[in-house]
């Protein structure tokens, strides 16, 4: 175990390396986003540019300004080109949004992705099933921007039942909760109707293995069969499908979401990097974004080698 | 769980009728191509203590009557007719719920492949204490566990106090087999059903796992019912054989019957293609040309015909399963050839039985 998870943050590390890289050369070898243009500003003399890129470390070369860039991203001191914000202070604050945001979601799409699932799997070719399927269908069919737009003219203008927007922080948890509920609503109805759609095709497989005639045979009740051996066993693709979900979102992925409920989260934050092309911080949302796929990897495999005890991690099994 | 009244605890087999008794048991499939008898009126009874083999191809409808003996074939799809009596007490029309109770309890049944019988992700220890539970819910763990090894002690099981905790990839196939019998036994059922218990494994661990079910079958009086298509298995353990083709059962009658006086050519057929060390070594193991028929297709009259070079013209109507020997009504099959022509044809060579061309 140990020296599994060993090799895999070393493997992290240099998947991030390797994205870092990538990401500080694109930027380098696009030509419209001459940085020291941008900062010294639309009418500067050819003399200004130059002190820009002097004071700013562009006319060393790019291994040095690789080095520069990291290291100030990593010390926390990364600026803004454009605002001159410290970029690490703005995704730190951006956390807890986006943290909120991601978590609720999850447990909402979660809980309605394997219940539908379980009860379409159960009642396959039913009527529970097949309605289950439309529902899930319509929620995988519906743009996450389309439902939110609806909802929020709905229910914050039309029925004012919830308020408009922004993230309210936590120390005051009923508007925290209130003001969450719709982009909650917004992010989790795609992947519910996807998880439930995962889940039921996975049970039906699990459902014709013979260890699940065994169970039946030993005069298991039903319901002990379900969820005993079909539920537990046809958990592992959604645990995966989750990791790399989950990953992507609360590293800086709900950017429409945070977009249109105007929630301060690290999706806004790239949206807006990405906007003004400003190299730092996309350098550093990409990083973070990376982080979190990459830690959520991990975790997904450490949570396999507990749901199924056939997969032991590394080359020492202990 | 739904809670079901208290029904009489029955006699067991000694007193009245057979332990089980089969009678007209018919099972149907609605596919999408249509409507498949796979078992289509099958007669059997079961003593205490007996082992009876079902034997015959793949698709001759051997596994579905043993599986729907304990109900596992219902569904909306399948229809079941005739009648399964367990000491007198009828199976087919009872509820989900009640025929819980006598599975794994009363009847018992394991499987080919060991190796995907059990669940994967639970110790075997864990399943055999599950299996108990489900019958007797006021069992502890700790005594779940305790009974878990004696009985995987019973079925040879080396070491078990340790290997309870194992997974069951942890174990070979023949040590899962015997985990699975060791399952089985776990709420002292008075019938065994091993569907192909052996197909799975190597002819050593075969050997080990048929005696053990032997060695059971005596020593608890456990009924057995073992099904299988390997005519050797059966010749190692049974006390009566049901020879069964295309869902029908084409002959019955005990071991000795069935292997030194076989009267039906689908029996001589399945011989015909043993090894045997008494005999000289043939060039090539004769077989049964031709394939099995479609279950949804079936030839009219008797259902072995197509593959059958004893054909003759009555064939065309359905043979029944009858005494057809004056001397021993017990011993009944479905061919329309007289005894002395059974007798004849049989012999393709001298003290060998098969189902070549006359010539």
């Amino acid at each position: 175990m140990l020296r599994f998870l060993i090799r895999r943050i070393l493997g992290a590390i240099a998947v991030l390396f390797a994205i870092s890289v990538l990401v500080f050369l694109i930027f380098n070898v696009v030509p419209a986003t001459n940085p020291a243009q941008r900062i010294a500003g639309k009418n500067a003399t050819p003399q200004l540019i130059e002190n820009v890129e002097k004071e700013w470390g562009f006319d060393k070369s790019l291994p040095a300004q690789y080095w520069t860039q990291m290291k100030l991203i990593f010390t926390g001191k990364v600026q803004s080109y454009q605002s001159h914000i410290n970029i690490d202070k703005r995704i730190a604050e951006g956390i807890p949004a986006t943290a909120s945001l991601c978590i609720g979601a999850a447990i909402i799409w979660l809980a309605f992705g394997i219940v539908f699932g379980y009860f379409s799997a159960v009642r396959a070719g039913g009527f529970t099933d097949k309605a289950l399927t439309v529902l899930a269908l319509v929620g995988i069919s519906m743009p996450v921007f389309w439902l939110a737009s609806l909802m929020l003219y709905y229910f914050t203008y039309k029925i004012e039942i919830f308020p408009a927007s922004n993230y309210v922080s936590l120390s005051n948890p009923w508007q925290w909760f209130t003001h969450l509920v719709l982009p909650w609503i917004s992010l989790a109805v795609l992947y519910a109707g996807f998880y439930s759609r995962v889940l039921r095709s996975s049970m039906l497989d699990v459902m014709n293995e013979d260890y699940v005639r065994t169970a039946r045979a030993k005069g298991l009740s039903q319901r002990r069969v379900m969820t005993r051996h079909v539920l537990r066993n046809s958990l592992i693709p959604v645990i995966t499908l989750f990791g790399l979900d989950f990953g992507v979102l609360i590293g800086g992925g709900a950017i429409v979401t945070e977009t249109l409920f105007n929630i301060e989260g690290v999706g806004l934050f790239t949206s807006e990097a990405l906007k003004q092309q400003d190299f730092p911080s996309i350098m550093a949302v990409t990083l973070f974004g990376a982080f979190f796929i990459v830690l959520f990897n991990i975790l997904v495999d450490v949570a396999y080698a507990y749901l199924d005890p056939r997969i032991r991690l590394g080359a020492s099994a202990t | 769980m739904s809670v079901t009244p208290e029904t009489q605890p029955a006699p067991t087999g000694q007193g009245g009728g057979p332990l089980l008794e089969v009678a007209g048991l018919r099972v149907g499939f609605a596919t999408e191509d249509g409507r498949v008898q796979a078992v289509d009126g099958v007669d059997f009874e079961l003593e205490p203590g007996e082992v009876l083999a079902i034997v015959g191809e793949s698709g001759s409808g051997k596994s579905v009557t043993a599986q729907t003996i304990i109900g596992l074939t219902r569904g909306p799809n399948s229809r079941i007719e005739g009648s399964v009596k367990l000491n007198g007490e009828e199976l087919t029309t009872q509820s989900e719920s009640q025929l819980q109770r006598v599975r794994g309890s009363k009847i018992a049944m394991i499987f080919q492949d060991p190796m995907t019988s059990m669940n994967p992700v639970y110790t075997i220890g864990k399943q055999i204490i599950e299996a108990i539970k489900a019958h007797d819910r006021s069992v502890s763990k700790k005594d779940g566990r305790a009974r878990a090894i004696e009985l995987l002690d019973a079925v040879g099981i080396p070491d078990a106090d340790r290997r309870v905790d194992n997974y069951p990839h942890e174990f070979s196939g023949g040590m899962r087999q015997r985990a699975m019998i060791a399952m089985g036994l776990a709420l002292e059922p008075s019938v065994l059903i091993a569907d192909e218990p052996t197909t799975a494994l190597d002819v050593t661990i075969q050997a080990q796992i048929l005696d053990l079910i032997q060695d059971l079958n005596k020593s608890r009086g456990l009924a057995t019912i073992l099904i299988t298509h390997d005519l050797g298995v059966v010749a190692e353990v049974a006390d009566r054989v049901l020879v069964m083709y295309g869902g029908k059962v084409v002959e019955r009658g005990t071991l000795d019957e069935i292997f030194y006086d076989p009267q039906h050519p689908y029996t001589w057929g399945l011989l015909g293609s043993l090894t045997r060390l008494d005999q000289p070594r043939p060039h090539r193991l004769p077989q049964i040309s031709g394939a099995p028929p479609s279950l949804l297709d079936l030839p009219r009259g008797c259902a072995f015909r197509p593959r059958c070079p004893h054909e003759f013209p009555k064939c065309v109507e359905v043979p029944g399963l009858e005494a057809r020997l004056p001397e021993n009504p017990d011993h009944r099959d479905r061919c329309w050839l007289t005894p002395e022509q059974k007798k004849t044809l049989r012999e393709v060579e001298p003290g060998r039985i098969g189902l070549e061309e006359p010539r």
